[in-house]
């Protein structure tokens, strides 16, 4: 692999992280205001208010970047950067098309997951290092939050992993077949929970409740910083609506594979993105004892279950 | 010299250096973050000795989950910002530290560097790390899960979750 091939490569895994993210920003101003009987942004760009989220960024730039006087200066500066990086390496690893993917990993199912547990630093950093009762706060729901939910999603990834017979996400495709829907369905549907716990949005977010603690680990970012966690947000919807299309629909599989198989994969994780965006608009918030009720009696023996039966069909079909 | 050498003296040196301020900031929390840097070098030799699959779970279950639980602990005793001076220790303290640090570390390199020679790195994959991981070490790895099972038991026993008290207070 040439010099150049690897910088096209990393170039475009940037640019998904700053595209994508922002499509699913505006379907989300979009979507949430006609499900609420309102029109969203209509102005910025002209039609139908496209440009909102650019129009956004513009402002976040403008602003001024302060650092907390108390605050812990190089762990606060730098929190940002650890919750963005790695999802752009999760998503320079998805498979689009066949043999396509801005980097090919053999063990990508794994990496995939272990990088999304790294970016869970990035909060925990921000919390602490802000020198802020509610950020504390925040950080240690958000803490305890990811903990619990970590463990289900890893379990359902690996009964997919194991169905398939590897742990690289090309092959889970290559393997994936119609009856998964059916064979995989309540690791996917625990998979789905935990991952939008991991992402902490509605109705897991307590840790960044604005009524209740400001804005958590965020309350004392400003400018940049905080446009920063903002689009690790989003981009961790993407790539979670992406790893789940991969994983349990079958990625590029679909009529014409062979050209078409990069809209299949963006089609199926627009979708996911969607079902997310009416997760929020139709739960209110969880407390933090349901939360953790969730994850450790329905959720991890789910996907435990999940496991055995993925476990006991591999071994039928053997 | 090739690039592989340059790359895992590279990522050694992280390491060594991660870890060496790991031990000697002043700041709690400092520690705890340097430790991740420590772990991430870590992964990073490993993989550089193509052992991807344990780069990788070093990095899921290190980083991701052993660190959160160190950070959160830290979290919630207290873990102010700033150095700190009240839990330092004494000079004769410290040089006994160094000694046993030294002793320990000669002990090691006394052992293993005799058996250093240039060896040939084989690059196993996936497939033959659980080969033997599920065959010819399989008693010890799932007498770890044992004994880990009973610390857990243990840390109930010692916590008194177990015991209802009268007023039901406490318990869920």
């Amino acid at each position: 692999m040439s010099l150049l091939e690897i910088s096209l490569r990393s170039l475009a895994a940037l640019a998904a992280v700053l595209v994508l993210p922002l499509v699913a920003g505006q379907a989300e101003h979009k979507v949430m205001a006609h499900m609420q009987g309102r029109l969203g942004p209509m102005y910025a760009g002209g039609f139908h208010g496209w440009a909102q989220l650019v129009a956004d960024g513009v402002k976040f730039v403008q602003k001024e970047d302060i650092t907390p006087a108390a605050a812990d200066r190089s762990v606060f500066r730098i929190a940002p950067a650890v919750a963005l990086i790695p999802y752009v390496i999760a998503i320079a690893l998805l498979p689009i098309h066949p043999g396509l993917s801005a980097a090919e990993v053999p063990g990508s199912v794994l990496l995939v997951l272990a990088v999304i547990g790294v970016g869970v630093l990035g909060t925990l950093m921000a919390g602490w290092a802000s020198a802020n009762k509610y950020a504390l706060v925040g950080g240690m729901r958000s803490a305890a939050q990811l903990l619990a939910y970590e463990l289900p999603l890893v379990l359902s990834v690996a009964s997919v992993a194991m169905a398939a017979g590897t742990l690289s996400l090309a092959g889970v495709v290559e393997a994936w077949s119609p009856w998964w829907l059916l064979w995989q369905l309540p690791g996917a549907l625990v998979f789905l929970v935990a991952a939008t716990a991991e992402l902490q949005r509605v109705p897991f977010d307590a840790p960044i409740a604005d009524s209740e603690v400001v804005m958590g680990p965020w309350t004392e970012y400003t400018g940049l910083r905080f446009a920063f966690f903002m689009l690790a947000e989003y981009a961790g919807m993407v790539v979670m609506g992406l790893l789940f299309g991969i994983l349990w629909l079958g990625g590029w599989q679909g009529p014409f594979a062979d050209q078409l198989g990069w809209l299949w994969t963006l089609l199926k994780g627009a979708l996911i993105v969607l079902l997310i965006i009416w997760i929020r608009v139709s739960w209110p918030r969880m407390r933090e004892d349901q939360l953790q009720r969730l994850a450790w009696t329905v959720l991890v023996p789910l996907a435990l279950a999940q496991l055995a039966l993925t476990a006991g069909g591999v071994v039928m079909t053997a | 010299m090739t690039g592989l050498d340059l790359a895992f003296a590279a990522t050694g040196l992280v390491t060594a250096a991660a870890a060496a301020l790991a031990v000697t900031t002043r700041q709690v929390v400092h520690s705890a973050l340097w430790l991740v840097v420590a772990l991430l070098g870590l992964a990073g030799c490993y993989l550089v000795l193509g052992a991807e699959l344990v780069a990788l779970v070093q990095l899921l279950v290190y980083v991701g989950a052993v660190v959160v639980l160190i950070i959160v602990a830290l979290m919630l005793t207290r873990a102010p910002i700033g150095p700190r001076a009240e839990h330092s220790t004494g000079p004769a303290h410290r040089v006994l530290a160094a000694c046993v640090g030294a002793g320990t570390g000669g002990l090691v390199a006394a052992v293993l560097l005799p058996t250093a020679t240039r060896a040939q790195v084989r690059p196993a994959g996936s497939e033959e790390l659980a080969r033997q991981i599920f065959s010819t070490w399989v008693w010890p790895f799932e007498l770890l899960s044992l004994l880990l099972l009973a610390a857990l038991v243990g840390a109930f026993a010692v916590s008194g979750l177990t015991t209802s008290d009268a007023s039901g207070e406490g318990t869920r």
